[in-house]
């Protein structure tokens, strides 16, 4: 195999890229977990959502997924927040895996109306203006994926502020530490528990956006995502937010690498592999810290 | 049990063994398909019913099981028979491996779940390319007139796998009722219930979980070599999907987790259902694909939402069954 060091570089640089809209995806996950510990096994399912929605806001109605990305985020915050406040508080006391189940049958319930909507087809959105790549020097960056990336970081950003400045994320990272002690002190928790799901899901809806922009989805792509979204959170510390980016840069850049230097249908095995050794090693991943 | 409930087992069991003398091909294959989630479902049960450990990756040991046994009849013409031994030794041990790597690490809860999801996953996209057995382009069994029964080759017809199938589902039926009422059996329900109080109590909670695994694992493959020469093509995509692993896991859910004729009840409603299901809407003409896939989901939810302990325990209750 001929490769030299530009190519490699490149190939790195869009794993890069790449991963941290994984990394955004699966920090939704992590703030769902982290603060309201439910494990939402419908999280890439929620994401093929967005990319069906953007898809869609896109050929029907030319509307741009970087301006979609504002109304989408806002409807799955709704959505999260409604799915927790109505549904699955009724499930805090209940054994754990009846939650899970739950989610579960959301996702399929989510996969198969995709299905029946769109058909089995795979959609996606492709802008002529971002075709063109950005030359540095030797490197070519893929316009899409640059955009997406600094979308991703943006955002993640901004939710780092969130939770470390302002009052209601201050509360809810005091939920996620003590939800007794945080009900003692007066907080609403079932509200703070409903917003971090928002939050959470509104992070998928971003994430779905931005992807869509890169891959085409399909109604499989769902639980291919939820997959995904789990491997990077494990990875990098279930309940982590830093874990959850530093994951998904890790897992974006091993799959880039591992399509570069094996067949690419078996790039996800080096995911799961890598996956299988933190479980094994390093249980709580590696940054296992609270919220 | 009481004498009502053997009375009424016996009798649906000598109604289930004069089936095929007067139904109709395709009751046949329902009642087939309803007899493999039977099958698998109890499997699973023993695993999450009896010693509460999830696995939502049982399409593992399905797929490794149908591949074994096809791949030998395929490749050195072993006959299933002598094949299902190594299925089963082979299923055991992956079974062993990914148990003894869970608990000796102390993965568990909803750790232990995402680790046998990723197993199966990572069996998937092996087989994908695992050219041997033909990757993802499928394996496929020779079918030498479908009609005439060959027993020793499990070539034969459709009544033939009925058969088997339902002898393979008492042959589970029985087994289940064994192990809950054996020394295991009731180590693996303390277990369920506290792990702790149990390991406090002297219980060695690592080896009982392990055979709980193993034997929920092996005897899935059973399952496997079934879907094998009933189908007779093996596509890692269906075997080893995650969706499988869900559909193993509606029957007992449905029926009553950890009871021992739940699995059984809810694999034989989920048949009626999905069927009826798809009738309807071929019926109605929305024949598009997703809606059997959509039933299950509305099952499920439901099932979660609203009856979390399964249909048998109160249908035992009404039918004044339960001791």
């Amino acid at each position: 195999m001929s490769f030299d060091f530009p190519t490699l570089l490149n190939v790195f640089i869009s794993g890069l890229m790449t991963g941290l809209v994984y990394g955004l995806m699966a920090l939704g996950l992590s703030v769902i977990f982290g603060v309201a510990r439910v494990v939402n096994f419908a999280h890439g399912e929620m994401m093929a959502l967005a990319m069906y929605t953007t898809a869609l806001l896109f050929s029907a109605f030319r509307i741009n997924p970087f301006i979609a990305v504002v109304p989408i985020a806002a409807c799955f915050f709704s959505f999260g927040y409604a799915l927790q406040r109505l549904v699955l508080r009724s499930f805090v006391a209940r054994p754990q895996h009846m939650q899970f189940l739950l989610l579960l049958a959301l996702a399929v319930v989510i996969t198969s109306t995709l299905l029946i909507v769109f058909g089995p087809d795979a959609r996606a959105v492709n802008l002529d203006w971002l075709l063109e790549p950005v030359v540095i020097g030797e490197l070519l960056l893929d316009q899409a994926k640059l955009y997406a990336a600094v979308v991703a970081c943006a955002v993640s950003a901004a939710l780092f502020a969130f939770f470390h400045f302002s009052y209601t994320g201050t509360a809810i990272r005091a939920c996620a530490d003590n939800w007794l002690g945080a009900k003692i002190v007066g907080l609403d928790v079932d509200r703070l528990y409903a917003i971090a799901f928002g939050i959470g899901a509104s992070c998928v809806g971003v994430a779905g956006c931005m992807m869509i922009l890169l891959v085409d989805v399909t109604p499989g792509s769902g639980p291919a995502y939820t997959l995904l979204a789990f491997v990077i959170v494990i990875v990098g510390g279930l309940g982590s937010m830093s874990g959850a980016l530093v994951g998904g840069v890790l897992i974006g850049v091993s799959e880039a690498l591992g399509g570069f230097f094996m067949a690419p249908s078996a790039k996800s095995m080096i995911s799961f592999a890598l996956m299988i050794m933190v479980l094994m090693f390093r249980p709580r991943g590696l940054i296992a810290e609270k919220l | 049990m009481n004498r009502r409930a053997i009375l009424l087992l016996l009798g649906v069991f000598g109604l289930l063994m004069a089936l095929p003398l007067w139904a109709s091909p395709y009751v046949i294959s329902l009642a087939t398909l309803f007899l493999f989630f039977a099958y698998a479902g109890q499997a699973w049960n023993i695993m999450m019913g009896f010693a509460g450990l999830l696995s939502l990756g049982h399409a593992l040991y399905l797929g490794v099981g149908a591949y074994t046994v096809a791949a030998l009849y395929d490749h050195f013409t072993i006959g299933p028979w002598l094949g299902l031994w190594v299925a089963l030794a082979l299923c055991g041990s992956l079974a062993a491996a990914l148990a003894a790597l869970a608990f000796r690490y102390r993965v568990s809860g909803v750790y232990f779940a995402l680790l046998t999801i990723a197993c199966a996953e990572f069996a998937r996209i092996g087989f994908d390319h695992f050219t041997w057995v033909g990757g993802s382009g499928g394996l496929f069994l020779k079918v030498v007139e479908s009609d005439r029964l060959d027993l020793l080759n499990l070539r034969g017809p459709p009544a033939m796998f009925y058969y088997l199938m339902l002898f393979l589902t008492g042959a589970a039926l029985l087994l289940s009722a064994l192990l809950l009422r054996s020394r295991a059996g009731y180590y693996w329900q303390a277990i369920r219930e506290d792990e702790d109080a149990a390991a406090a109590l002297g219980v060695n909670t690592f080896r009982w979980k392990m055979l709980a695994v193993i034997i929920s694992g092996a005897i899935t493959a059973l399952a496997g070599m079934f879907s094998a020469f009933y189908y007779s093509n093996l596509f890692p995509e269906q075997l080893f999907h995650i969706s499988r692993s869900i559909e193993i896991i509606l029957g007992p859910m449905l029926g009553g987790i950890g009871t021992l004729f739940g699995p059984i009840i809810g694999a034989a409603l989920l048949t009626v259902l999905s069927d009826g299901a798809t009738e309807l809407v071929a019926a109605l003409g929305w024949d598009v694909p997703g809606v059997k896939q959509l039933v299950y989901g509305v099952v499920l939810f439901a099932i979660v939402g609203f009856m979390p302990q399964g249909v048998w325990p109160a249908l035992a209750r009404k039918l004044r069954l339960a001791k």
